[in-house]
């Protein structure tokens, strides 16, 4: 290195100052095309917001108008139904990594958990289409909610293994010195500690799967009304952009935008939030 | 803290528990929630499905029919799972399909469309096309817009020294079942390179997702050309290409001259075989490459009570239904396939037991 | 707040020892049972996946891996043009993307403007966790056409030489699908680079800052070869996101399982045949044949994956994140 440094210093500084304006130029690169996809989506998705897109069901193909209120529904009711599966047996898996960290069974499950998380989400769809959709002999929404929780499992369980192993060992000394059981450290000392991470953590995730499609395919299907029941297949905003991207008709192509301004919405204010709790509150 | 835990763990228990109880058994819809009809499959009758669904929803309120439109190798598939209450295809399903689903199936003919070449070629309104031609534009052996047979064929058109881009179906699909069947007649190399049926082999081109993906296609890339079902092109304002039928007229896809086709195929063969195709009717006024769409159920019902849903809807789809028929560019069944489908759908069966009346008239 | 151990004594109270050790061992006993859980959905869905693509695996052997025939109405399949695309595109995106990302990368921890880094590096995070089908919606409505318009003829008219931009001009196909993969993944390899890079301690920098380097020296002499392993895990992080995207690449590829080496020329990928035609297929053959594409995805992106995560902990090593980055980065990892 010292030799290198030999080099005259002005060189060195015009390597320096070129280095630096390629690195700008590489930010002004790759925000460019990001930006766009933000412009088009929120100059042609605001072009195509109404009130009906928020309060009807989609029209027969070729009429125009109609909206996708069951679209908006169904998202948020397959979010949530994954994240009532997804989340408690996630940090429930994660606290248990967390804390019996040494052991051979959490380094297999961390493991796996990893592994799990780099499955292309498709093979999760084709998966619960022939465990569950076939045996049920019907497309539903709990299908397609267990799908996306399939997804969110290693996401929750990774985040909230992470953070409980920040938490210092001094305070679970602590409180085995008080006399605490393992799991009631577990939950009241290090859940505890470790809360605002893991519940941003639980944001994050939640964000991720709103926008997951392909598991969505063979698992909660679409439907061009509510969906009376769980049992029924459901429609979803990621879906419908899919469905009415790919057809002829440019009142569709105007809804899809709308639903993709809507999707994008959701998953930047949940990322948002997340964000702001992990900032907590304001130091005074 | 624990006790929710705990809570929130036993809840997601019973989640997941509760699909697996209530697995075959799917209970019947209260009186306050209507019964939700699941089909899929076809996308060439989407257009008029879709128009169904909404229209029958006023009809009887107690009953949703939520058609997806995925592809008619996707219904047949879906319908053999036993995933859907019904699966929709333009191209019957083969002895081996029908063999191979667990369940026996019936096939209720529903309405007749027409595959159409819809092209973007910018000041080209007109074309005109031979089944031969056709075939060669979809073998890849004529490339460009200006070749000689094109030429010959359209001796007044302004066709553009550009090569053709081929869009074809890359889903399975009885609108490429309707097209290869009827390209595979005229063309000896057809077969042997492309092959006929759901999935054919396209040498070249660009393949698209069902009726809707072709269309839209077509519609954004110039110098470009699709086979669709008739209403799709006309809703995206695409212009189509005349046909030279088996009398050597060439023919537009007009209403009329898929009707002919309807009723001169229908009546000849209706009462013959099970299954129809519409495909090269020797009628001068008729379109060649008509297709008869199906709606394909379980013949024995797992649930009474869905299946009677679902066969009253068929049957006022098949007589009452039959009136958006025109506005949307399809041609109404002709009476020797009305009485087809009703004779399809009486079959059905619950606990062994005809689901509808046998003889009435009108049900 | 939350570190303040008076927040936490008064829960901790005693409690008679009989109950609480039983409910000790149930919840212990839930713990494990949730992680088994974890465990067991990978278990299961391997299994599933090699179940169900085991008739075509008996029956058409390694010549599936290798077979450029992709005919399901005749039972002639083989994987090789599915292969091929995924390869494809995901390698042509990594080549547009990396250097980018890594520029960002530099920027945000290194060269940028402090006043900028941060909210560049809040921006890049947010465009990480935008849709995949938004993306492809973006690339089908907008990418296309404009490839089809000026790209792909500017292309054909300067590098024609090369027969791999010589080809149809129809918008969509591998070219359309890697840009797009390259714009997707961009967020996700420069924010596991900048983490990489900030975990090059301090105080090797300020030595070479001290020595009279520039920063630029810094990066390129110190910082780089110091996180040299875990870029490439960044790198191979990406790729794996590349191969398992499914919905942007189905809406541009061109969905034509062939090889011809143009880039401008529509293909297929693993992902989007499955997408495409796994609801429709009737034979038996046919599902399993999709099945096993789905294996070989698998195989792939476990690879992948682990030898990224490999590649990362040992660039991180035991250096403890802080709590506030956690979260980010498992987004980002798990995508």
């Amino acid at each position: 290195m010292t030799t290198e440094l030999d080099v005259a210093y002005p060189a060195r500084k015009l390597a320096a100052r070129l280095a630096t304006a390629a690195c700008c130029a590489a930010v002004a690169i790759a925000l460019v095309p990001l930006l766009a996809v933000l412009f088009y989506v929120a100059k042609r998705g605001l072009g195509a917001l109404s009130v009906s897109f928020f309060t009807e069901l989609p029209r027969p193909v070729g009429e125009r108008g109609g909206g996708m209120a069951n679209a908006i529904g169904g998202t948020i009711e397959l979010v949530l139904l994954a994240s009532a599966m997804g989340i408690p047996i996630g940090i429930a898996a994660g606290l248990f990594l967390a804390e019996y960290r040494t052991t051979r069974l959490a380094r297999v499950v961390r493991f796996s958990a990893d592994v799990l998380a780099g499955v292309p989400s498709i093979i999760v769809g084709v998966v619960v289409y022939a465990t569950v959709v076939v045996r049920m002999q019907h497309f539903s929404t709990l299908a397609g909610a267990g799908a996306l929780a399939i997804l969110m499992l290693p996401l929750v369980a990774r985040t909230t293994d992470e953070l409980a192993r920040t938490v210092p060992d001094s305070l679970r000394e602590a409180a085995l010195a008080l006399g605490a059981s393992r799991w009631r450290i577990a939950i009241h000392v290090v859940l505890r500690t470790a809360a605002p991470g893991i519940r941003a953590g639980c944001m994050l995730a939640v964000a991720r799967v709103c926008g997951e499609t392909a598991p969505l395919l063979f698992t909660a299907f679409n439907n061009r009304f509510w969906n009376e029941s769980f049992a029924d297949p459901t429609s979803s905003l990621q879906v419908q952009i899919f469905t009415y991207a790919m057809s002829p008709y440019d009142d569709w192509h105007a809804q899809a935008w709308a639903a993709a301004l809507v999707l994008v919405a959701m998953v930047v204010v949940l990322n948002l939030a997340a964000r702001r709790v992990l900032r907590g509150p304001k130091p005074a | 803290m624990i006790r929710l835990a705990v809570i929130c763990f036993l809840a997601c228990v019973l989640a997941l528990a509760s699909p697996f109880g209530c697995s075959r058994a799917n209970p019947g819809p209260t009186e306050s929630s209507p019964r939700m009809l699941v089909g899929a499959g076809a996308t060439l009758p989407f257009p008029l499905y879709s128009k169904w669904s909404a229209e029958y929803a006023r009809v009887d309120p107690t009953v949703r029919v939520n058609y997806q439109s995925i592809g008619s190798g996707a219904g047949i598939r879906q319908v053999s799972d036993g995933v859907v209450d019904f699966g929709a295809t333009d191209e019957p399903m083969s002895d081996e399909q029908l063999d191979r689903a667990p369940v026996k199936l019936v096939h209720v003919p529903t309405t007749v469309g027409a595959v159409v070449f819809a092209f973007n070629v910018p000041g080209l309104r007109d074309l005109a096309l031979t089944a031969e031609v056709a075939a060669d534009i979809f073998l890849g052996n004529v490339q460009r817009w200006d070749d000689a047979r094109l030429r010959a064929l359209n001796p007044n058109a302004a066709l553009p020294d550009e090569p053709i881009t081929v869009v074809h179906r890359a889903d399975g699909s009885g609108t490429s079942a309707a097209l290869t069947t009827y390209l595979a007649t005229h063309n000896d190399k057809w077969s042997a390179t492309a092959g006929s049926g759901t999935a054919p082999r396209f040498p070249v081109g660009v393949g698209a997702k069902g009726n809707e993906g072709v269309t839209a296609f077509v519609k954004a890339t110039p110098l470009s050309v699709g086979y669709v079902e008739l209403v799709y092109a006309r809703q995206a304002g695409l212009p189509m290409a005349r046909v030279k039928n088996r009398a050597g007229v060439l023919v537009a896809p007009t209403l009329d001259a898929i009707d002919r086709a309807a009723k001169s195929v229908s009546s000849t063969v209706a009462t013959s075989t099970e299954r129809v195709m519409l495909l090269d009717s020797a009628d001068e006024g008729a379109y060649p490459i008509a297709a008869l769409s199906y709606v394909v159920l379980p013949r024995d019902a797992r649930d009474a009570g869905r299946a009677e849903a679902l066969a009253r809807f068929l049957w006022w789809a098949v007589h009452d239904g039959q009136r958006f028929a025109r506005d949307l560019d399809y041609v109404p069944l002709p009476p020797a396939l009305v009485a087809r489908a009703e004779r399809a759908l009486r079959e059905l069966r619950v606990d062994g037991r005809p689901l509808l009346p046998q003889a009435a008239e009108r049900w | 707040m939350v570190n303040d151990p008076a927040a936490i004594s008064p829960s901790v109270r005693p409690i008679d020892e009989a109950p609480r050790a039983s409910v000790d061992r149930s919840l212990v006993a839930l713990g494990g049972a949730a992680a088994c859980i974890v465990g067991l959905v990978l278990l299961a869905l391997a299994v599933s996946v090699l179940g169900m693509a085991l008739p075509s695996i008996r029956e058409l052997g390694f010549g599936f891996v290798v077979g450029r025939h992709w005919d399901p109405a005749h039972g002639d399949l083989g994987a090789l043009p599915f292969l091929y695309g995924t390869i494809v595109t995901s390698v042509v995106a990594l080549l547009v993307a990396v250097p980018v990302a890594l520029g960002v990368a530099i920027f945000l921890t290194d060269l940028g403007p402090p006043p900028l880094r941060r909210p560049v590096a809040a921006l890049v995070e947010l465009l990480a966790a935008v849709p995949g089908v938004v993306y492809g919606l973006w690339a089908a409505i907008v990418l296309a056409p404009l490839l089809r318009t000026t790209l792909e003829p500017a292309l054909e008219a300067h590098l024609g030489f090369l027969p791999m931009f010589r080809g149809p001009k129809v918008g969509v196909g591998l070219l359309c699908a890697s840009l797009v993969l390259a714009v997707m993944i961009l967020p996700t390899v420069a924010s596991m680079s900048r983490e990489v890079l900030r975990a090059v301690p301090t105080e090797l920098r300020e030595g070479g800052l001290a020595l009279g380097a520039t920063r630029w020296d810094v990066v390129r002499r110190i910082v780089l070869p110091h996180a040299k392993s875990g870029i490439f895990g960044a790198v191979l992080l990406g790729f794996g996101r590349a191969v398992g995207e499914t919905m942007a690449v189905a809406m541009v590829v061109g969905s034509r399982p062939e090889i011809t080496g143009s880039l401008l020329s529509p293909g297929y990928t693993m992902t989007s045949v499955i997408a495409n035609e796994f609801a429709e297929a009737t034979s038996v053959l046919h599902v399993a044949a999709l099945a096993e594409i789905g294996v070989l995805l698998f195989v792939l992106t476990f690879a992948f994956n682990v030898a990224a995560r490999i590649l990362v902990a040992k660039v991180r090593g035991s250096e403890s994140a802080t709590a506030r980055d956690v979260p980010a980065r498992e987004d980002h990892e798990a995508a």
